[in-house]
């Protein structure tokens, strides 16, 4: 009875893992095989055409430019954030409300960040369906991230490493950005990168914030598309899975390379720390 | 013991040591600054939903009992219930959790446990990458081939529907789960798993009753981080939901949940249309925060 037990068991372990990895591959490969012929120079460089065989540059603009903007506004913050909790705090009160706050964060649905953004940088800060509003709450979806990954790649960094630099007449400030910065880069950096995977996936949140527009923008205070809402819109709009799978290549694509380079840079800079 | 030499190096340099001292206390008090800008972040957030979305009910004498119960949503007519989408939300979340959670679990168990390492090491960081994948390709794949399925196999006359929702939303969640519970089951230590077989515990035996048990509180955010994204999915939702707003009575009814109301309609609300909009989302934030609350719950009466 209990070998029967046993072996039930671990048949449906071996089963769900096929499932799983059956169902991911079905996913990846349908997006690759119903997509692929679409794939060319003209596509990923050439601009839209509302009439259809156009490329998807403009969409591609736009994403760069939320990634960029959202990350030069999240990673200060975030990092100097993070340092604050794990070098200067007191455990306490505040530490535990500041902790709260991003955990909190961190579980808030986009479509809510959306709703926010939509009130707030969009019609009281009066930046309108814009890049820079789609950035801005993109900026608070992330920083959460950034915090957690810093602070946890500064956790890293060995106690006898700020004694050593504080032993020798350093000021806490003079430790904090020539030794455990430096040390802790590795970490800061494979965070700042799946950061970028987060906000490149990210669709509700933007397209409450930035708009449809399906333009090349002409600044970051004009209203257009992400990839990812590209996606969206050309099969809610027209079904067009063909289209939508080929976008669907160029997002994969870019999430792999973050997530090798976020292995690499680790790797890499840990071999040349220590 | 004389100490001029100090004096006088003090002397020297007692400009750039206050210096020294104010860019310190700056420094911190900055960082101090940064950190509580996430306390912000979230007040501003919370504040602003609240507000607009309390709005109606405490100023213009909308009812909010029948704004949850109502069953009829015409914002034409000035009529706001949203009932429909609450059940329709209850019933995807319910049955894509029944759907991934048991299948992800097991692929992690699967994983860390029975897998041969060199198998172990390829599908982990694969199964990892694709929780990175955006949720609307998701969407586009359960439109393209699930809704087309449920049309043909099922008879429907309209795949997208409550079902299709499920199932996608169940696909979606497998990454983070198997991720979050794999990296907990594979923390539990050795030695738990050597006493156990030592004691004669069967292998199976003993992943089930000490492993599985010993890794519970990371087992527990695994599935909160999944529920967390099935509830809160909006846009892969869209596509496959068909947006009828009925209260669904079966698994082929077309539904709207939740956040695809807020999402198709924010583009030309206005007035109470959209506060009831932003009402919609403070239903969706009790919700998520009500479910975080419950099982954490249920995991602390497992612990004792």
């Amino acid at each position: 009875m209990r070998t029967f037990k046993d072996n039930l068991l671990r048949g449906l372990l071996w089963f769900s893992a096929f499932v799983t990895v059956g169902i991911l591959l079905l996913i990846v490969g349908y997006i690759f095989y119903k997509g692929f012929r679409l794939i060319n120079f003209e596509f990923i460089f050439g601009d839209y055409s509302p009439t259809g065989g156009g490329g998807i540059w403009p969409m591609v603009v736009t994403t760069v430019y939320t990634i960029a903007i959202s990350l030069v506004i999240a990673t200060p913050i975030g990092i100097l954030a993070a340092v604050y909790l794990q070098e200067y705090a007191k455990q306490g009160r505040l530490v535990k409300t500041i902790r709260f706050a991003t955990e909190s964060l961190t579980g808030i649905p986009s479509i809510i960040y959306g709703l926010f953004g939509a009130v707030f940088f969009v019609t009281t800060l009066k930046l309108g369906m814009s890049i820079i509003s789609a950035s801005l709450t993109l900026t608070i979806i992330v920083l959460p991230v950034v915090i957690r990954t810093t602070e946890e790649a500064l956790k890293t960094v060995p106690g006898a490493y700020r004694e050593g630099s504080l032993a020798l007449g350093t000021t806490k400030l003079q430790t904090l950005i020539k030794v455990i910065l430096p040390s802790s880069m590795p970490g800061i950096l494979s965070g700042i990168i799946l950061s970028m995977g987060r906000i490149i996936g990210e669709s509700a949140a933007i397209f409450l914030t930035a708009g449809t527009v399906a333009a090349m923008p002409s600044s970051i205070f004009s209203s257009a598309r992400t990839l990812t809402v590209h996606a969206f819109l050309v099969t809610q709009e027209a079904g067009d899975i063909e289209l939508a799978a080929a976008i669907g290549i160029v997002l994969i694509v870019l999430i792999l390379v973050l997530n090798f380079s976020a292995t690499f840079i680790s790797k890499k800079l840990n071999k040349a720390d220590y | 013991m004389t100490s001029p030499p100090i004096e006088k190096h003090n002397i020297g340099n007692g400009k750039s040591n206050k210096r020294k001292y104010m860019l310190e206390s700056l420094s911190s008090k900055l960082f101090l600054l940064c950190a509580l800008l996430s306390v912000l972040s979230l007040l501003l957030i919370v504040g602003f939903v609240f507000y607009r979305g309390s709005h109606p009910f405490i100023a213009e004498g909308y009812s909010f009992f029948e704004f949850i119960f109502g069953v009829d949503w015409v914002p034409g007519e000035d009529k706001f219930g949203i009932f429909p989408m609450i059940v329709a939300s209850i019933y995807a979340t319910i049955g894509s959790l029944i759907i991934g959670v048991p299948i992800g679990l097991f692929t992690a168990i699967f994983l860390s446990e029975i897998a041969p390492k060199r198998v172990a090491k390829i599908i982990s960081p694969a199964v990892q990458l694709l929780a990175g994948i955006p949720s609307v390709l998701y969407g586009v794949f359960g439109l393209a081939i699930i809704v087309p399925f449920l049309q043909n196999y099922l008879g429907l006359a309209k795949g997208q529907s409550l079902l299709a929702v499920i199932v996608v939303l169940a696909v979606m969640m497998l990454p983070t789960i198997v991720t979050v519970a794999e990296t907990s089951i594979r923390a539990v230590p050795k030695t738990y798993r050597e006493g156990s077989l030592a004691l004669g515990a069967s292998e199976i035996g003993t992943i089930f009753k000490v492993v599985v048990p010993a890794a519970k509180s990371g087992i527990t955010a695994a599935i909160v981080l999944g529920l967390g994204r099935a509830i809160g999915e909006t846009m892969a939702v869209i596509l496959i939901a068909g947006n009828s707003l009925i209260v669904p009575t079966s698994l082929t009814d077309s539904i709207r949940p939740l956040t695809t109301n807020i999402a198709l309609e924010m583009g030309y609300a206005a007035g109470v249309h959209q506060e009831m909009l932003f009402a919609t989302g403070i239903v969706l934030f009790s919700f998520i925060m009500i479910l975080n609350f419950v099982l954490a719950k249920i995991s602390a009466r497992g612990a004792n």
